[in-house]
C-alpha cells in the first residue's frame, strides 16, 4: 500500500468540520457501508452458532440464536471424531492434485506462447486458452459428463487407441473424481493463469537474452538460464498463496459432477458443510465445520501472504 | 509459427523442441475449444441419428428439433429473461456501487481511511460460512425474491481494489483543481472519476456481468419460486436428470425426434453462445483487468 503520509493539512479543523466537509463521500459510501455489515459482517455472528445447538423456533435469526443452548466443542469434537478424516482426505488429495496440474501447466502455456513470434497466431492460441475460464461451472461439468461417458469421446478414445478394452465408468470410481475435478480445475483456469507468467516474461529486458545470443545459447539454454530465473519470484508468490488457499478446492464443481456413489470421496469440507447444515437441517454443525474451514483457510492465507512479502523485494505480492 | 530465423543449422534440440511447443499448443487449443465445438454439432444433429454416436467433427444429419423444443418451453424461455434481468439490472448497480467504494477509499483525506479500507479487505479472508449467511438473508426476507440475485453481488472487493488502484493512479491535482472551481465529491465521482476510469470500469463491469450471467447456486438454494429459476439453474436441473443412453433409446422409441440428451446439448449451447459473442469484448479488457490486477500499488 502507498504510504499515506499525507500531509494533514486540515488537521486544524474540528472532526465535524471534517465530516461535514466529508459529507458527499460518506454519502457515496453509504451502499457499500450498508452492503458489507448485512452481507459480511452479519453472518459472522453466526460463528456462534457453531457453539449452540441453534433450533430454529420461528422468532428470527437472532432471537433464535441467543436461546439456543450453549454447547461449547461439542460440534468440533463430534466432526474430529467422526467424518474429520475422510473430508480432510478428500480436500488435500483434489487440491494437491488440482496443483499438480494447474500450476505447472500455465508456466510451460507461458513459456511455449512467447515462443511464437507472429502476434495473430498468438493472440488465438491466447484467446481459446481462456475460453473455459468464461464459463459457468453448470456448463463445465455438463461436458466433463458428456466427455467421459461411458460412450463419450474419452471411452472412445481410450478404446481405439487400445488403452483399454471396457468402457470406463469414470463417474463411479471414487479415487478418480479427484482427478476429474484436479483436471478440470485446471482446464478453467490454464489460460487466465498464464496471463500472469505472460506479464512477467514481457517483463524481461531484452538486453538479457541479446547477451545470451551472443554468448551463443540455444532457445532452450534461454529459456532455463533467462526466463524461468526471472519468472522465479512470480512463481514462488503464485504458489505460496495456492499453498495458502489449499483448502478452497472447490464446491460448486463436486456438488454438479458428483454422485451418491462417491460421495466418500466427492465430499470436501465446503460441500460437507452445506450438505449437514443446509439440507440435513443440522445448521450449527455444517456451521462449525464451516467454522473450522475459515480459521484454518485465514491462517494459511496470512502465513501465505506474510511469506509472499519476504520473497517479493519489490512489493509486488498479489495482495 | 515459432521463430525460424535460422542462422546456420538448426541442432537437433532446437528442432525438438520447435515439434514440443506445436504439439503442445496445438493441445492447449484443441483441449479448450473442442468440447464447445463437439456439444454444438451434437445439439444440431438429429436426435435419433446422434444416438448412434460417433459425431466428432461434423454433424451427419442437421436438425433444429432440439432447439425448437427448449426455446418453446415457457419455463425455459422465462429462465432467459430472469438471467437477462439478473444481468442487465444487476451490472450497471454493482459497477456503481463498486466504484463510489473504490473512490472514496482512494481519498488520501478520507476520516478513518485506514479502518474502514480494512473493514472491506477484511471480508475477502475470512467469512462467517454458508448457513448463517443463509439465515441471514432468510431475516432480510431476501429468499425467494428477485433482490437476492442483486443485492448480495452489489460490490466485490477484489474489483473495488482494481478501481482504487486505478483511481490512485490519477494526477491529485485533477481533484484538487476541481475542488477548488466548486465541485463536490459527487460531481468529481461522477463528472471526472467515472469518464477517466472507463478502462477498468468497463474491465469491472464484464467481470460482474459474467458472474451474474454464470451464476446458478444462488438461484438453486435461495429461490424457490418457478419464476425467479435462472437459465443456469434449469440447465442443472436437466443435468441432474442426465439420462443413459438405454433412457435416450426409450425416449425415442417413443416416436420423439428428441431426446432427454439432445435437450441438454441444446440448452447448454444456448446459454453458451452469448458468451462466445462478447467474447471479443471480453477478451480485450479481461487482460487489461488481470494485469491491473496482478500489481499492487
Amino acid at each position: 500500500m502507498k504510504k499515506t503520509s499525507a500531509v494533514r493539512t486540515k488537521s486544524h479543523k474540528s472532526i465535524g468540520a471534517r465530516l461535514w466537509e466529508q459529507r458527499y463521500l460518506f454519502l457515496l459510501l453509504l451502499p457499500a457501508l450498508v452492503w458489507v455489515i448485512l452481507i459480511c459482517y452479519a453472518p459472522m455472528t453466526g460463528l456462534y452458532m457453531a457453539f449452540v445447538n441453534y433450533t430454529p423456533k420461528g422468532n428470527g435469526y437472532f432471537q433464535d440464536l441467543i436461546q439456543s443452548p450453549f454447547v461449547g466443542m461439542d460440534w468440533f469434537e463430534y466432526f474430529f471424531s467422526t467424518d474429520f478424516i475422510k473430508i480432510m482426505r478428500n480436500t488435500l488429495a483434489t487440491s494437491l492434485l488440482t496443483l499438480l496440474f494447474s500450476f505447472p501447466l500455465p508456466i510451460l502455456l507461458a513459456i511455449c506462447l512467447n515462443e511464437v513470434k507472429r502476434p495473430g497466431v498468438k493472440k488465438f492460441i491466447q484467446t481459446a486458452s481462456y475460453l473455459p475460464y468464461f464459463i459457468s461451472w453448470v456448463i463445465a461439468a455438463n461436458i466433463f459428463i458428456t466427455f467421459l461417458s461411458s460412450d463419450g469421446v474419452i471411452n472412445q478414445l481410450l478404446m481405439a487407441i487400445g488403452f483399454t478394452d471396457e468402457q470406463i465408468l469414470f463417474f463411479q470410481h471414487g479415487p478418480y473424481f479427484w482427478w476429474i475435478i484436479a483436471i478440470a480445475n485446471a482446464w478453467k483456469v490454464l489460460g487466465y493463469n498464464a496471463i500472469i507468467y505472460l506479464a512477467a516474461i514481457s517483463g524481461i529486458s531484452q538486453d538479457m537474452y541479446e547477451a545470451a545470443d551472443v554468448d551463443g545459447a540455444s532457445r532452450l539454454q534461454k529459456i532455463w538460464y533467462v526466463t524461468l530465473p526471472a519468472l522465479k519470484p512470480t512463481i514462488l508468490v503464485l504458489l505460496i498463496l495456492a499453498i495458502g488457499g489449499v483448502l478452497n478446492t472447490g464446491f460448486e464443481q463436486q456438488l454438479l459432477m458428483g454422485n451418491n456413489s462417491i460421495l466418500d470421496y466427492s465430499d470436501v469440507l465446503d460441500t460437507y458443510a452445506y450438505r449437514y447444515g443446509l439440507k440435513n437441517g443440522m445448521y450449527s454443525y455444517g456451521t462449525a465445520v464451516g467454522l473450522f474451514k475459515s480459521v484454518v483457510s485465514f491462517i494459511l492465507v496470512m502465513g501465505a501472504n506474510y511469506i509472499s512479502k519476504k520473497f517479493s523485494d519489490d512489493n509486488s505480492a498479489l495482495f | 509459427m515459432v521463430n525460424n530465423k535460422i542462422k546456420t543449422k538448426k541442432p537437433v534440440s532446437e528442432i525438438i523442441f520447435d515439434i514440443f511447443v506445436v504439439i503442445f499448443l496445438a493441445l492447449v487449443v484443441i483441449v479448450c475449444v473442442y468440447p464447445f465445438w463437439n456439444i454444438f454439432i451434437i445439439s444440431i444433429n438429429d436426435a435419433t441419428d446422434a444416438i448412434r454416436g460417433g459425431l466428432y467433427f461434423l454433424p451427419r444429419k442437421l436438425s433444429l428439433a432440439s432447439y425448437k423444443d427448449i426455446l418453446s418451453r415457457s419455463t425455459f424461455l422465462h429462465s432467459i429473461l430472469v438471467t437477462l434481468a439478473r444481468t442487465g439490472i444487476g451490472t450497471p448497480l454493482a459497477v456503481l456501487a463498486t466504484s463510489a467504494l473504490a473512490y472514496v477509499l482512494s481519498r488520501k483525506e478520507l476520516i478513518c481511511r485506514k479502518p474502514l479500507t480494512l473493514l472491506f479487505i477484511f471480508t475477502m479472508y475470512f467469512g462467517g460460512g454458508l448457513v448463517p449467511y443463509y439465515m441471514i438473508l432468510k431475516n432480510l426476507g431476501m429468499l425467494d425474491h428477485f433482490i437476492v440475485f442483486i443485492f448480495p453481488n452489489l460490490i466485490s472487493v477484489y474489483n473495488m481494489i482494481l478501481v482504487r488502484n486505478y483511481i490512485e493512479g490519477m494526477p491529485d491535482a485533477l481533484f484538487e483543481a476541481s475542488k477548488l472551481d466548486g465541485a463536490n465529491d459527487l460531481v468529481i465521482f461522477f463528472r471526472i472519476v467515472i469518464p477517466l476510469a472507463k478502462p477498468i470500469i468497463m474491465t469491472v463491469a464484464l467481470f460482474v456481468a459474467i458472474t451474474q450471467w454464470n451464476s446458478w447456486f444462488d438461484a438453486y438454494l435461495y429461490t424457490n419460486s418457478q419464476d425467479l429459476k435462472t437459465m443456469q439453474s434449469i440447465l442443472v436441473e436437466i443435468l441432474n436428470q442426465y439420462q443413459t443412453t438405454a433412457a435416450n433409446q426409450a425416449a425415442n422409441r417413443a416416436g420423439q425426434n428428441i431426446t432427454p440428451d439432445s435437450i441438454r446439448m441444446a440448452a447448454t449451447m444456448v446459454a453458451t453462445i452469448p458468451i462466445i459473442m462478447v467474447y471479443p469484448f471480453i477478451q480485450k479488457y479481461f487482460v487489461k483487468g488481470i494485469m491491473l490486477g496482478s500489481v499492487k500499488s
